[in-house]
């Protein structure tokens, strides 16, 4: 009978011009499964939309799943956005092909952990949980 | 926790202090009833639009096209998106904002997505209080969408002023529209896709239906509504103006026969029961102890050596007793 724990709120978008939201979806459907409340908003967001949308939906995190080769603007355009609007919390993570070169510059500005393709998405949920239990109160 | 600043940048229009309020009541935070006393005073400004049918008959596509309507004619609009909760992992898939692309920028709108938790209403259990927080936040429009709902899932119809009931032309025959349910409490009755065959058949079936429930009713002819059965096309845009006119007759008719009052009213003693309710049952639950008890007691149940009747006579006895000392 206790309300005490609550599900963690990812939003989970892909920015940019790639038509290609299969590893979104499947890490849509991981992370609901692993009790996670997760916003979908499909294909094609721009950073605006995404951080408006993270914003509305008061969520923990936001994923975003970048092949596009465009990550080096977009991940920290969503992140300057979200401090904007007053949200600087909120953790940013996400996927792709990424260099790991870039995952280090992007982690610098304030970018969570990033995973290359292939990564199980058991890695991803353990990732958020424990950010969760660490950032999140109870 | 004091939630004055909160309230204070949420009434001058802060999205990111809506966005948490909404959560801390969603949550059931510790002092999220004093959260909503705050803001009780100032309701009653928003209309409160339900829209519900079943899953895949257009419910989001609609919404997003009324919501692009009255943002033409300078309303600000809320909408809550209920989508279902996993009962096994609590986990949820809200996808409902994919189909409201077209109105995710505007300045006047925002769009919540709640998981129904639990709840096996259409809705979640804070979906009311929830639309208390956008009514007080000075939103003029609250488009409630319900998760995807068979025949039975009303819950909608008692916490909004208008509920609009969407179908689609393979919704079934005249006989499905006669059973009992949603279609009894619903204001208005919107034939989606309708440009497919069977849009005109299920629309008689549907007036016929409601004709003779209306020559059944006992309301004088004066004060009855008459149920308007529309056709659209969402993904067209084909009808919507139809709609918002049959809305903004129907909440006229709300406000002439008086029945705004009602639904407002009995919405309130609704609220305060279930505010008594939950009260009661945290207290009971944690004074008597219930759960560890049941836990002690289990392995006894499980055995037959007891039932579930006596166990819980133990449990409220044990209340009883600790009152009295």
């Amino acid at each position: 009978m206790t309300a005490a724990s609550r599900p963690i709120r990812v939003l989970v978008a892909k920015p940019g011009l790639d038509g290609h939201d299969r590893g979104a979806k499947v890490v849509a459907a991981a992370l609901r499964d692993a009790g996670m409340e997760v916003v979908y908003t499909g294909l094609h967001q721009t950073p605006e939309m995404i951080a408006t949308a993270a914003v509305q939906e008061d969520v923990d995190v936001v994923g975003l799943s970048i092949l596009s080769g465009a990550h080096m603007a977009l991940f920290p355009r969503v992140r300057q956005m979200l401090d904007q609007m007053g949200r600087p919390d909120i953790l940013i993570t996400g996927g792709g092909i990424i260099p790991a070169e870039d995952m280090d510059q992007l982690q610098a500005l304030g970018i969570g952990r990033l995973f290359g393709p292939g990564t199980p998405t058991a890695e991803l949920i353990s990732y958020i949980q424990s950010w969760a239990s660490e950032h999140l109160e109870a | 926790m004091n939630f004055d600043p909160l309230i204070a940048r949420l009434r001058a229009g802060n999205t990111a202090a809506l966005a948490r309020a909404i959560s801390v009541v969603e949550n059931e935070r510790p002092g999220f009833e004093r959260l909503l006393a705050e803001v009780h005073h100032s309701l009653g400004r928003a209309r409160r639009i339900g829209i519900t049918g079943p899953p895949g008959a257009g419910k989001s596509t609609l919404v997003e096209r009324l919501v692009a309507a009255y943002r033409q004619a300078g309303q600000r609009v809320a909408v809550v998106a209920v989508d279902p909760t996993s009962p096994f992992t609590g986990g949820a898939l809200l996808g409902d904002r994919i189909r409201m692309e077209s109105v995710a920028l505007d300045d006047g709108v925002y769009i919540r997505s709640m998981g129904s938790r639990g709840s096996v209403g259409g809705l979640a259990t804070t979906t009311r209080e929830v639309c208390d927080l956008l009514d007080a936040a000075n939103f003029d429009r609250i488009l409630v969408e319900t998760v995807g709902v068979g025949q039975s899932e009303l819950d909608v119809a008692g916490m909004t002023d208008s509920t609009v009931l969407v179908l689609v032309p393979e919704s079934g025959d005249g006989i499905q529209t006669l059973k009992s349910g949603v279609i009894e409490v619903a204001d208005l009755f919107v034939v989606n896709k309708a440009d497919r065959p069977g849009a005109e058949q299920l629309r008689r079936d549907l007036e016929v239906t409601l004709g003779l429930r209306r020559r059944a009713g006992r309301q004088a002819d004066a004060v009855l509504w008459k149920h308007p059965v529309l056709l659209t096309v969402a993904t067209k845009g084909d009808g919507i103006s139809e709609l918002i006119a049959a809305l903004d007759r129907h909440h006229a008719w709300l406000l002439e026969s008086g029945t705004l009052q009602e639904r407002r009213t009995r919405r309130l003693l609704h609220r305060t029961r279930e505010v008594v309710d939950r009260a009661t049952r945290r207290w009971v639950w944690e004074e008597a102890r219930a759960d560890q008890r049941i836990a002690e007691r289990l392995e006894d149940i499980s055995a037959g050596r007891v039932s579930p009747y006596e166990v819980a006579a133990e449990v409220l006895g044990g209340l009883k007793q600790g009152e009295r000392t």
